[in-house]
């Protein structure tokens, strides 16, 4: 056991030494790969955290909306289905919801328009008042007890005074929000008063859904129920492999691995088969020289791997994912803070892992098989 | 006396597990965050969907957008907005409608 | 002792530029003497080298080494009693480019995981005996030729094997370095050493060290012979 391990070691000493003869090189390969094991990791990490975020924080949303489709695509409802809902066995409660968006010309921004429930005391508004969330606080500079202009789109400017601000703990849910009285959102909007976005049930058992539904679509034709449930999976795609980004950038890197195999492959310098030779000869065998090799791959892939997902953790942790803002904020104005509470998913952290680490020592080691192989006496002549 | 380089190796080597351990321990302790305010929030407003992108519709309510509203022109054209590749339709849009009897 | 029996060895087998290296070779070299292969290029004698150093196969024939064959043992044993038995002074000395003389010297024994602290110790005392210690922390590449053949037998030493092998030891070197190569060839002897040297320099062969000159011409042996004293 003590001889193998020193064995090894030795082989390390000649590969590092090997190595730090083209310092340069070496370098520039360390750091790329340990970038885009950065950039990975971010993304994933990223995505691990929201998806964990979601699936905690989205536990309390509506059990059930209930939305009309029009051509297929989501119309206001009639408040007349709000009583047929409510009557629905099962259902707790059923209410009109008025929710909407607003682009803000000024800034260029969309806001979320809404009117908070008439359970939710904390922000219960009188017409004038308005409250906002932080990412509009930020973005116009506002602060309680000052106007926000809006300007209709019938033309009418109305003066909202900022009665108070959403925490900015909550901008991962509320960045945008602009709540405000019931008659002011119709009036702002011209929304007749028998008509809602949509309509939240809350139901009193969660195995009755399906069957809730189901009644639903019999007593409310051209109606569409999104569940607790289907709005959790929602989050739980998001970010994933499946998803552009990830897998554009996954892709990206095992094509970069691959080019760096096949240049490899594509020609072992003559320094380095005569170096084989010589080690060969002088009494190394075929197995000493593949451990040598791989060493070389698996130490540089490892430290970079290690390296990267490190500074990939402080920098969606510590310093909120900084660096992917501008490739997450797309075209968006305004952009939550994300103070997002650590999340690693084990499974996705050895899949990555896998793919950078296992391609690129196998890259190191497939070309010099040959040579390893070959019998010493060519070092001869 | 010279250090030799498999001595250092396998020093950074062991320092950065640890860093990774380090990571673990970290992750799996960490507290709230804000987390308790935002799930507050959810509840008294009834919100939806999280406010990760407002550029669109179905990417800032992508749980209660309409199968047409994330295919926009048609499901093979370019996404309008950045955030699209982020955010795929949700599945529950290719769902069965509930209530269908089997 | 190395016996060689009926041996020939053939390149490119089969093909255009087919060669016979050696033809029909039976031989037997002797522990504890000095043996010099003498002859003009493409005569063989490097190619019987490398057979009696374990360093390939005979296409024909069977090598032995005391009493046990080791020409049809598989890659792995022959390099074992290859690391075990021989030492090798390269024409070119082939030194590790980048590392320093220590570090060359100890290369062969690297596979065999010893203790650093023994083996680096063996290797500064290697160094001693052949005169260049004062050389060790330095990089090979900065060396000059003499104290890179140094190195090189030094290298060729630190397993201390039986048989040292040297091909064509002093024809990159300068002409005082010649009687430098054979007081350690002297050394070697002393300590019971088989030394098996190609050369042909006559100052080689006709040296009192050597006890044995075998000729070669066209991968023949034609002239074996007790040196003269």
């Amino acid at each position: 056991m003590n001889t193998s391990f020193a064995r090894q070691r030795y082989l390390m000493d000649f590969t590092l030494h090997s190595m730090l003869r083209r310092k340069g090189r070496n370098l520039v390969l360390f750091t790329v790969y340990c970038l885009v094991i950065f950039i990975l990791a971010s993304v994933m990490f990223f995505g691990q955290a929201i998806r964990q975020e979601a699936k905690t924080v989205l536990a309390d949303a509506p059990e059930a909306t209930v939305q009309n489709l029009v051509m297929g695509r989501h119309a206001l409802i009639n408040a007349k289905w709000v009583p047929v809902l409510q009557n629905v066995r099962g259902v707790r409660h059923a209410e009109g919801r008025l929710w909407g968006y607003y682009y803000d010309t000024v800034n260029g921004a969309n806001y979320t328009v809404m009117v908070p429930p008439s359970g939710d005391a904390e922000h219960q508004l009188q017409p004038g008042e308005v409250i906002i969330g932080p990412g509009i606080v930020a973005n116009r500079s506002l602060i309680r007890d000052k106007y926000l202009f809006l300007r209709a789109n019938y033309g009418e400017i109305f003066r909202l005074k900022v009665k108070d601000r959403l925490s900015s703990d909550s901008a991962l849910v509320s960045a945008d929000l602009l709540l405000m009285s019931e008659p002011d959102f119709r009036k702002f909007f011209q929304l007749p008063d028998d008509v809602f976005t949509d309509i939240g049930l809350t139901i009193r058992n969660a195995r009755e859904i399906p069957t809730i539904i189901g009644k639903i679509g019999v007593r409310v034709p051209g109606s569409r129920v999104v569940t607790r449930s289907d709005i959790l999976r929602t989050y739980q795609s998001i970010f994933s492999w499946r998803e552009g980004l990830l897998l554009a950038l996954l892709g990206a890197s095992i094509v970069a691995f691959v080019i760096f195999a096949f240049d490899k492959a594509a020609g072992l310098s003559g320094e380095e088969r005569r170096e084989i030779g010589i080690l060969k000869a002088i009494g190394w065998e075929t197995s000493d020289v593949l451990a040598m090799k791989f060493w070389e791959g698996a130490l540089v892939s490892a430290g970079a791997f290690l390296l990267g997902l490190v500074l990939a953790y402080g920098h969606v942790f510590f310093f909120q994912a900084g660096l992917l803002e501008q490739v997450l904020k797309g075209w968006a104005v305004i952009y939550p803070d994300f103070h997002l509470k650590p999340h690693i998913e084990v499974l996705q952290v050895v899949t990555l892992a896998f793919f950078t680490v296992v391609p690129y020592t196998a890259a190191t080691i497939i070309p010099i098989w040959r040579a390893a192989v070959t019998d010493p006496d060519a070092v001869m002549r | 006396m010279s250090i030799r380089p498999s001595s250092l190796m396998i020093s950074a080597m062991l320092l950065l597990g640890a860093a990774v351990v380090a990571l673990f321990v970290h992750a799996y302790s960490s507290t709230d965050n804000g987390l308790a305010a935002r799930a507050r929030l959810v509840g008294q407003l009834g919100l939806t969907d999280l406010a990760l992108f407002t550029e669109a519709r179905y990417t800032r309510h992508p749980s209660q957008a309409d199968l047409h509203s994330a295919f926009q022109d048609h499901p093979m054209s370019l996404d309008h907005f950045p955030s699209g590749s982020l955010v795929s339709p949700p599945r529950h849009n290719f769902a069965q409608p509930a209530g269908v009897q089997q | 002792m190395i016996e060689l029996d009926n041996v020939s060895k053939v390149y490119n087998e089969g093909r255009v530029n087919e060669v016979f290296a050696l033809r029909d070779i039976t031989l037997k070299i002797r522990a504890d003497q000095t043996t010099v292969l003498k002859g003009p290029s493409g005569s063989g004698k490097t190619t019987l080298l490398t057979l009696i150093g374990c360093l390939s196969r005979p296409t024909v024939g069977r090598i032995h080494l005391e009493g046990k064959m080791v020409s049809g043992l598989p890659e792995k044993f022959m390099t074992e009693i290859r690391r075990e038995k021989f030492g090798f002074v390269f024409q070119r000395f082939n030194l590790v480019r980048g590392l320093t003389v220590l570090e060359n010297v100890m290369l062969p024994a690297y596979p065999l995981g010893l203790k650093y602290s023994t083996l680096r110790d063996n290797a500064e005392r290697l160094l001693g005996d052949v005169e260049i210690a004062d050389k060790a922390g330095m990089k090979v590449e900065n060396l000059s030729g003499g104290e890179a053949q140094r190195v090189a037998i030094a290298r060729a030493l630190i397993n201390n094997p039986d048989y040292v092998i040297a091909d064509e030891p002093t024809a990159n070197l300068d002409t005082r370095l010649v009687g430098e190569f054979l007081k350690i060839v002297e050394k070697l002897r002393t300590e019971g050493k088989s030394v098996i040297i190609t050369s042909h320099d006559p100052r080689i062969w006709q040296a009192d060290v050597v006890d044995r000159v075998i000729g070669m011409e066209d991968g023949r042996v034609i002239d074996d012979g007790i040196a003269a004293t």
